[in-house]
Parts: C-alpha cells; sequence; structure tokens
C-alpha cells in the first residue's frame, strides 16, 4: 500500500491536521487503540475473518458498473462502484464489520455509535447482531425524524436508538452524546466512530477499512478500461470516511484527480450549510484538529444540509489536508441540485441513490471531464432511507435546472 | 529573566495556609446571568471556598453532563465570549485578593482568542492557573508550556482511575499547583454508582504514590457529606454542577450560591 505522502505521522497528524485532543478519561481507551489497531489489522486471523465477512456477509467484491445512459449525457465515461448494494445499503459495513472484529480482540463487551443518516447506526446494529455485543446508537432528534425506516431497523436488529437532544439535535450532538457515554463506560466499551473523524487513530483506522473500496476499483478498471487507474474519482463527503475509501489507493496516484463533494445545503453562502472546506477554519471538533465550521468566538456552529449523513460542521482530518494540500478539489452542492441527481440516477439508471450520494453526482457536470475520461462515482449508498424525503420533494426531484 | 507577572503564587498558599478540607468551586461564566460572574466569585469565597474554578463556556462540552451543558448554553445565549469574560474580571482582585481563580474550558475557544493572547489577559485580570481538559499533555509540553510560564499561569490536568502509575507521575511532575482527581468514570455531575471500595483503592493509591503536588477530588461531590468523605483522601474538593443546580430558577443567584457553600462547609 503505497499511500505514504498521506499517512498521518505517529501522532495522528496530516500536515497540520488530526491529533487527539481528548479529556483525559478517554486517554486510556484511545491509547489502547492506537496501540494495538496497526497490530490486530495486521494479524493473519483477523484478515481472513474480515476478508471472509466482507464476501459472505457484506457481499464484496461489489460491482463496478458503466452507466451508459448517464455517461451519454455527461459526454464522458462514468463507472459507478455500487457501494450501495453493501448489505444494509450503504458503504459503512466495511468499517463495521472490520471494528466489531477490533472489539473482540480489544475483549469489548459493549459496542456504542453515533449515527446521522442512520445507515452507520444500522451497519452497527447489524454487526453487532451477528457477534452477539450490546448495541446503542446515538441520534440526533431531528435525524431520527428525518430517517424514519433506519431507526426502526436499529431496533429491529435488537439495538437501544437514544436520541440527542442538545445543540442541532444532529450528527455533531450524537457524537457528543457517545463520546460522553464513553467517558463513563471507559472499560468495557468500544466506540466504533462512523466517519474518518475523531482522535487519532480513528481517521486511519476507518480510512484502512473503507480502503477496500479503491483496491476493488483499481483491479476491476483494469478489467474494463486496460488501465487501473481513472482520470476522476468522485464521492462525497460528510466526515468523508466513503470518500477515503474510494481515494485511499489513488492518493499517491498525482495524474488521478480526486473530487471531494459537500453539501452546499441552501447555498454556501446563505447561513444554512454544511460546506466545510468553504466556511470553516482550523479548531478543534470531536478529539481532532481539522477544518471546522466556527464563529470567531471558536463556538461550533450548526451546519445545515437536507441529507442528515453530510449535515456536519467539520471534515476527516485527511481531506482538511487532501484540501489544503491541493491533492483534492472540493466541490459544494446544494439541497436541489443533490435531489435533481436522484431523480436523474434513478431514470437514467434505474437506481435510486442515498441523499448523500446525490451530491457526488451533481458534482458531474463541474469537474470538467472530457469524452475520453473515465470518471469513478462511488455510489456511496440507497436511497431507500430517503423516499420520504423524495416523496416530500417530488415537485424539485424532476424541475429542471 | 524577569517576569512581567511576578504575582504571588496564591495556589500554593492556599495550600499552605489551610493544608486540608479546601472548597473548590466551579461555576460557569455569564450563568444564570451575564454579569452575574465575578458578584458569585465574591459570593462563594465569602461563604468560605477556598478557591474558585470559572467555567468558559463552549458549544460543546464533552467532558460535562447536562447540568453544566446547560448553564453553558444559557451564557452562550446570555452573550458570555472571552472577551466579556476578561471584561468583567478586570478588577477582580480587589474585591477578591486572595482566593485562586482558575479558568475551565475547551480548548477551541482559547485556540480561537490566541493561547498568548488568552494567557496575558488572564494573567492581567489576575487568573492563577487553566484547566483544559481535551488539551493533549505532550501538545501541552511542546506548544504551550513556554507561553503559560511566561505569564506565571498554572495548569491543572486531570487524573482518573484507569491513568497509568507512570503517566500520574508525569502529570504530576508537569504540575505545580494541584492534581485533579476525577473520582470515578463519567461527565461531570454524574453521580458514581461504583461498587464499595473502588474509589477508595484508587484514592489510596494515589495517595501512596507521594506525589509533589496536593490533591483536589472532583465529579459526583454534591454535598456536605460527599465532600467530607472526599476530604479524607486528599487535600479537598471540587464541586461544580450542584452548585449550579442550587442557583436554577432563583432571583438572586449570588445569595443561593452562598447559602450553597455554607451547606457544604457548616
Ligand atoms: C450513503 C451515505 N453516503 C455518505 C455518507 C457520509 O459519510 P462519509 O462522508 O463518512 O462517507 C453517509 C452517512 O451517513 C451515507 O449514509
Amino acid at each position: 500500500m503505497a499511500t505514504s505522502a498521506f499517512a498521518p505521522n505517529a501522532r495522528g497528524y496530516y500536515g497540520q491536521f488530526g491529533g487527539a485532543f481528548i479529556p483525559e478519561m478517554l486517554y486510556p481507551n484511545v491509547e489502547e487503540l492506537r496501540n494495538q489497531y496497526l497490530d490486530i489489522l495486521a494479524d493473519p486471523s483477523f484478515q481472513q475473518e474480515y476478508q471472509q465477512l466482507l464476501r459472505d456477509y457484506v457481499g464484496r467484491p461489489t460491482p463496478l458498473f458503466e452507466a451508459k445512459r448517464l455517461s451519454a449525457k455527461y459526454n464522458t465515461r462514468i463507472y459507478l462502484k455500487r457501494e450501495d448494494l453493501c448489505h444494509t445499503g450503504a458503504h459503512k459495513v466495511n468499517n463495521t464489520v472490520g471494528q466489531i472484529l477490533l472489539a473482540q480482540r480489544l475483549g469489548k463487551k459493549r459496542i456504542i455509535a453515533e449515527t446521522g443518516a442512520g445507515q452507520h447506526g444500522v451497519a452497527t446494529a447489524t454487526v453487532c447482531a451477528l457477534m452477539g455485543l450490546e448495541c446503542i446508537v446515538y441520534m440526533g432528534e431531528i435525524d431520527m425524524e428525518r430517517q424514519k425506516p433506519n431507526v426502526y431497523r436499529m431496533r429491529l436488529l435488537g439495538a437501544e436508538v437514544r436520541p440527542a437532544t442538545s445543540g442541532s439535535k444532529t450528527l455533531k450532538d450524537a457524537t457528543n452524546e457517545a463520546i460522553r457515554d464513553w467517558i463513563s463506560n471507559p472499560v468495557d466499551t468500544h466506540y466504533i466512530i462512523g466517519s474518518v473523524v475523531g482522535p487519532h487513530p480513528y481517521p486511519d483506522l476507518v480510512a484502512r477499512l473503507q480502503a477496500v473500496i479503491s483496491e476493488e476499483m483499481r483491479k476491476q478498471l483494469l478489467e474494463k478500461t486496460g488501465s487501473e487507474l481513472p482520470n476522476y474519482v468522485v464521492a462525497c463527503v460528510g466526515g468523508g470516511s466513503n470518500a477515503a475509501g474510494a481515494f485511499y489507493h489513488f492518493l499517491d496516484e498525482p495524474d488521478v484527480k480526486l473530487v471531494a463533494v459537500e453539501a452546499a445545503g441552501h447555498g454556501v453562502d446563505s447561513g444554512h450549510s454544511a460546506a466545510t472546506s468553504v466556511l470553516g477554519k482550523p479548531g478543534i471538533i470531536h478529539g481532532s484538529r481539522t477544518l471546522l465550521m466556527q464563529d470567531e468566538d471558536g463556538q461550533i456552529t450548526e451546519p445545515y444540509s437536507l441529507s442528515a449523513g453530510l449535515d456536519y460542521p467539520g471534515i476527516g482530518p485527511l481531506h482538511a489536508y487532501l484540501g489544503d494540500s491541493g491533492r483534492a478539489r472540493f466541490i459544494a452542492i446544494t439541497d436541489d441540485d443533490a435531489l435533481r441527481s436522484v431523480a436523474e440516477l434513478s431514470r437514467l439508471e434505474g437506481i435510486i441513490p442515498a441523499l448523500e450520494t446525490a451530491h457526488a453526482l451533481a458534482a458531474l457536470d463541474q469537474i470538467g471531464a472530457g469524452p475520453d475520461d473515465v470518471v469513478v462515482v462511488n455510489l456511496s449508498g440507497r436511497g431507500d432511507k430517503d423516499l420520504e424525503t423524495y416523496l416530500k420533494y417530488a415537485e424539485k426531484l424532476t424541475e429542471q435546472k | 529573566m524577569t517576569l512581567k507577572y511576578p504575582m504571588k503564587d496564591r495556589i500554593k498558599t492556599t495550600f499552605e495556609q489551610k493544608g486540608k478540607k479546601l472548597l473548590n468551586v466551579y461555576f460557569t461564566a455569564g450563568y444564570p446571568t451575564l454579569e452575574a460572574t465575578v458578584p458569585l466569585i465574591e459570593a462563594v469565597t465569602e461563604a468560605g471556598a477556598d478557591l474558585v474554578e470559572i467555567g468558559m463556556p463552549f458549544s460543546d462540552p464533552l467532558a460535562d453532563g447536562p447540568v453544566i451543558q446547560h448553564s453553558g448554553t444559557v451564557a452562550l445565549q446570555n452573550g458570555m465570549n472571552m472577551r466579556v469574560l476578561f471584561r468583567q474580571l478586570q478588577g477582580v482582585r480587589q474585591r477578591v485578593p486572595d482566593a485562586p481563580i482558575l479558568l475551565m474550558g475547551y480548548l477551541n475557544p482559547v485556540m480561537q482568542f490566541g493561547v498568548e493572547n488568552f494567557c496575558r489577559e488572564a494573567a492581567e485580570a489576575g487568573v492563577d492557573g487553566v484547566i483544559l481538559p481535551d488539551l493533549p499533555l505532550d501538545d501541552y509540553v511542546e506548544e504551550y508550556q513556554e507561553i503559560f510560564r511566561r505569564y506565571n499561569l498554572r495548569p491543572v490536568f486531570l487524573i482518573t482511575p484507569q491513568t497509568a502509575p507512570e503517566r500520574i507521575r508525569r502529570i504530576d511532575e508537569l504540575t505545580d499547583s494541584f492534581l485533579y482527581l476525577v473520582s470515578g468514570p463519567g461527565t461531570t455531575g454524574s453521580q458514581q454508582g461504583q461498587a464499595e471500595g473502588v474509589q477508595e483503592a484508587y484514592f489510596q493509591r494515589i495517595e501512596a504514590m507521594n506525589l509533589r503536588n496536593p490533591r483536589l477530588i472532583g465529579f459526583g461531590i454534591g454535598d456536605k457529606s460527599s465532600f467530607d468523605r472526599a476530604c479524607q483522601y486528599a487535600e479537598g474538593a471540587i464541586i461544580g454542577s450542584a452548585l449550579i443546580k442550587a442557583m436554577d430558577g432563583v432571583d438572586d443567584a449570588p445569595a443561593a450560591a452562598r447559602r450553597f457553600v455554607q451547606s457544604v462547609l457548616n
């Protein structure tokens, strides 16, 4: 794995971003994880179990699908990496399968998680059911309302869903509550964080567990196009886990252009946005120094996106670094443009994407890809969880730009 | 080197003079009303509190339970921020000359204010120490220790039941004030439902290490009996959430705070 230029240093820094800014109460847990995660991930017994579950339980490798009608529309060659076909309907499960095996090896009996769109919560509840471990998922009250089907799924899977009622009652606040739970249960509990955020080593751990996405892409591209390298890889960024997985094995390939797509909400300058790379300044959130939406006093501001999975005021430190160093280009997409892309993919390719994923698709006309270029869009999840939202905005879905 | 801020070491003096049963109280700046901060410092010290910890409100206080979270939210709505706090603290030393005053908060607002600016303003206001639970030890040593020293500000670090002995020694070495012993797992204000003897064993284990610095026990201490019990194992204890609760919905917050402190001490 040639990821040297973009790997974190020993203290978890990607350039000026990263680190582990945690209260002492979390220090032993995070230190235990930091000391052990690389050894555990490299352990043959771990790898064997992880690969087997990815294949037989998650359904990997996921297909790389040439989207011909979409390609015709954008006059380029578009391939969709079908993470929506993973068990539970999104890429999130790649991470939870790995982390549940890690938790077992650390001797943990109780699992906690935060969730925004509910996909990470469902993926965590799923692996906890599989392994017979207790599972508690924190979810913002507003997100519980807008992603109801996922709340039911988590409960059906045996997890307890606890509403986060502080702050903006969304992903940031659910993460706060999960961290507070971990502070209160430092010995028996493992926190399965859902994105490449949080204190070191989480950003690196989650990126490594999602890296299977780009590992498969390279093989599949070679088969389908004759080259392992595409011209563009496009992915949406909430915290940035699907993007980290899609970028990982291309980070040190400068010819591959990486495009990270954030949620502009009502528009970057509207005051209702989650476009952290534009609106954020360096700061500390959830134990990591990264780009952060905050006011001049350093209070974290409340982001907005119609999409629960992108409604987060930070981004993973790797992405802050990729943006800062110019390795990745960031594009921000509004709610309305994302909704139009939902309808577009549904009708052109027969695939209903998650609202998060639709942001990546909506960037296709901005990346500048030509007719001979190969573009891979990471189709991070399917749209079932968003049907209520799609129904509510049915008119916007099909209106012309 | 001549120190520009050669003030008396109030923390050391306080511990030396009293030695035991020291009460350190915490409340959030700007709660329950924006201008309550200084009247509360006066009220609690007059009532017998030995040290005062002033919380700098933050939107996302990870180590705090519901009571302190709520006080921070109210304080921010009241308009509290770092500039307002330092303006309020100007002149506090004329009214409260001796009790150590510490600022407690999270790193991000301090970073945005500028660490050097923060230390200078704090020192000029007569602040003695700073508690930033999410400031990692290594980052403190590498980036901030020199600045803290320049302004004669003492950092205070937390120790928990899970903190390893070598790490406790290192924290003790880096400290020149007191050690903040977190009583058990949990956020501020949580009741410690630990098995009989577990907490005692932890306190005794720390006591037996013969550390350089005195110790104060905090988290979940809320009344006279829990205060007295904590004082058996350390030089004193810290009370926060219970004091803030005692001010909830009252008209005269300083009077309520005074009564609360008296109820703990008498
Ligand atoms: C389908 C889907 N895509 C993307 C995301 C955003 O997360 P990340 O940026 O970590 O991939 C989510 C989060 O819930 C999601 O459900």
